[in-house]
Parts: C-alpha cells; structure tokens; sequence
C-alpha cells in the first residue's frame, strides 16, 4: 500500500542567516540556493526557493537536514 | 503544519557571535537541546572556556560559573561538592583543556569527579587568531607553524581523550565530530549519554567533539567540514574510546 511521503516546509530567517550554505550543501532536493541582496550582517543569505510555491505543489520533505546543519538556527521546520 | 525543529528553550534569543560555520553554534543548540529533552533547565551549571566560547553565557538560559581559562573541570569540582544536586559540565576549546589546562583536567579525571566536560576540539586556537594548538595536526598550517606543523620541531598532537581514558576515574569517554548531519545526531547522543552519566552519579565523562573552525583554517564552512572528515579524523579517530557505564556493577576498575 502506498503511503503519500509527507510534505514540508521550512522558515528561513534571512536576518539571522551567516551565509555558510552548510544548509544549500545538504539539502537532498536542492531547495535552498543563494540570495542575491545582502541581510542587514552583510551576508548573502540563503533562500529557500518554495517560500511562495503553495504547500500541494512542495518538494521540501521536511527532513531537517538543513536546519540540523545550520549553526545560527536560522531554519525551522514544519511537517504536515 | 506541525513545528518540528526549532531554538531550543534554554537558549536565550541572542545572536551567536561565532563565525559562519562555525561548530560551536551547532554544540551549543545540541547541549541546550539535551537540557531541554532532560527537563534541567532548573539545575544544570555551564562552566565556559576561555577561547571562543567565553561569552556562552550571553547564549544560554541556565546557571553559569565562568571559569580561569584552562581550569574548567577544577571549578566544576568546587560546583559539583558543593551542590551535588546539581549537573556541573565545562565547555572547553582544545588550547583550553589540552594545553593551558591539561593538569586541572587530568587531576579532575583521575579523582573520578562526577562532572561531564565537552572538549570542542578544532585544532586550533581560535580566539587569539589561528595559533598552534596542542591537536594541531601534522601538517596543518597555523600562524605559528607557516609552513605546517613539524613532528621534529613541534611535538605531534596530543590526544588528550585516550590519555584521560587511562586514569581509573573516567567512565565514559567518546570522541565525535559535527562535520555531517548524521556526526551532528551522534554528537547529540553521546553528550546526553554523558550528562545521564552524572545524572547517574557513576563518575566523570567526557564528549570530545571535532569542531570546524572556518576562519582559522582559511576554508568555506562546506570545506571545513570535509577536512575533518577527510583528515583531522585520520588523527582523531571518532570512536567511544571507553565505556564502563554497563560494567560498573561488577568491577568498578576494570574495562
Ligand atoms: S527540510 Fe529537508 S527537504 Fe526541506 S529544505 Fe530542508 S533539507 Fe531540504
Ligand atoms: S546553514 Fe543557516 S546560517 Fe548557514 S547559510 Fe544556511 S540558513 Fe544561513
Ligand atoms: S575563530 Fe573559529 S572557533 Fe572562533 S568563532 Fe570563529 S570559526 Fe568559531
């Protein structure tokens, strides 16, 4: 029997954000690229690219590489 | 949508000061994490470095007692006898515990103390900008050793965890890194394996974790973390370097 995989999302505080993409290099779908504006640090913050993508159309599994990865706790997770 | 990954409660909302990348972040968040999985918010003491880590108690919400740089696991000593109840762990740097410390550290070790000490090793002295610390590797260039560090003239790393794992008052000891998400999960596992060894009272452990240190080794975060797995590793073995906590009933001084 096939289980729907859950869909998730995460929030990406670009003002915390220290630019070290360790979240962007493990991210198993590529979900988080590089924004091209600077936060008020300095830093080119990361993006996460399904911000404004509705939830049904997600890839994000809510798996928390990312924000297990993420030194400055810049990510949080949600899972439906 | 349910949260599932957020700030740890006993963390307080300041901003990290650490570089990008780097591993203390992440040490923090996972120690605050364990406080709060254990519910001892209420009775855990922090003993902070000197070094990088020196304003961990602008991070976190708990009990702190700073301590004289290096003397960490004496001070938690004092804190330890003089509140039992409490859970006292240091959090040390490598030029902290394994150079300027060494001897409070093996002192506290050998007594048995029942205290829990996190050793951030990143090979380097941090703070101060990018010296030669005792865990430098072979190699590995420092602003004390430009052209890497030479067996001959500079001694080889010490390997401060097997040599505690020596004394007869250490009863957990593992050493584990924080370059990867599954190395992150470890290092949660085992520091909350070290403060249940207190919580036990069954004697002094340590967690030694391999930190990256991006702005001294002069590399991205990505390839900071894939040095340590690539080569610090290769002289820091990541392993539980002893665990006598099962076997504690039958032979307390025996592995
Ligand atoms: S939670 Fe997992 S899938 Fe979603 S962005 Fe983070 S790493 Fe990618
Ligand atoms: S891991 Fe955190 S600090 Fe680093 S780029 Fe990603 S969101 Fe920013
Ligand atoms: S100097 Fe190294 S250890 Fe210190 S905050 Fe920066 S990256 Fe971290």
């Amino acid at each position: 029997m096939a289980t729907k995989s859950k869909r998730g999302l995460i929030k990406l505080d670009a003002e915390l954000c220290k630019g070290c993409y360790l979240c962007k290099s493990v991210c198993p779908l590529n979900l988080i690229s590089i924004s091209d504006r600077l936060n008020q640090k300095g830093y080119h913050p990361a993006i996460y690219i399904e911000d404004d993508i509705g939830i049904k159309e997600h890839k994000c599994k809510g798996c928390a590489l990312c924000a297990i990865v993420c030194p400055d706790i810049a990510i949080e997770v949600y899972r439906e | 949508m349910k949260k599932v990954f957020g700030k740890p409660k006993s963390l307080k909302d300041a901003v990290f000061h650490y570089c990008p990348g780097c591993g203390h972040s992440i040490i923090h968040r996972l120690v605050a994490e364990i406080i709060d999985e254990l519910n001892i918010e209420e009775k855990v003491i922090g003993v902070p470095p000197a070094g990088c880590a020196v304003l961990a108690y602008d991070y976190f919400d708990i009990d702190i007692g700073e301590s004289p740089h290096g003397r960490g696991a004496a001070v938690a000593t004092g804190l330890k006898r003089a509140l039992p109840d409490r859970i006292v762990f240091t959090y040390q740097g490598d030029g902290d515990i394994a150079a300027i410390g060494t001897a409070e550290t093996i002192h506290a070790a050998n007594r048995g103390e029942n205290i829990t000490v996190i050793f951030v090793n990143n090979g380097v002295y941090g703070m101060t900008g990018g010296q030669m610390a005792p865990t430098t590797i072979i190699g590995q260039i420092s602003t004390t050793t430009p052209g890497g560090r030479n067996e001959k003239r500079d001694g080889a790393p010490i390997d401060l965890s097997e040599m505690l794992a020596l004394t007869d008052g250490t009863v957990y000891i593992e050493r584990t890194a924080v370059d990867t998400p599954k190395n992150i999960i470890r290092t949660k596992k085992a520091i909350k394996k070290a403060f249940r060894v207190q919580m036990a009272g069954l004697g002094f452990s340590l967690v030694e974790v391999l930190s990256p240190c991006p702005t001294n080794l002069k590399l991205s975060p990505v390839q900071a973390n894939e040095w340590i797995g690539s080569t610090m590793t290769n002289y820091f073995p990541l392993k539980v370097i002893k665990d006598k906590v099962g076997k504690l009933g039958a032979s307390p001084h025996l592995e």
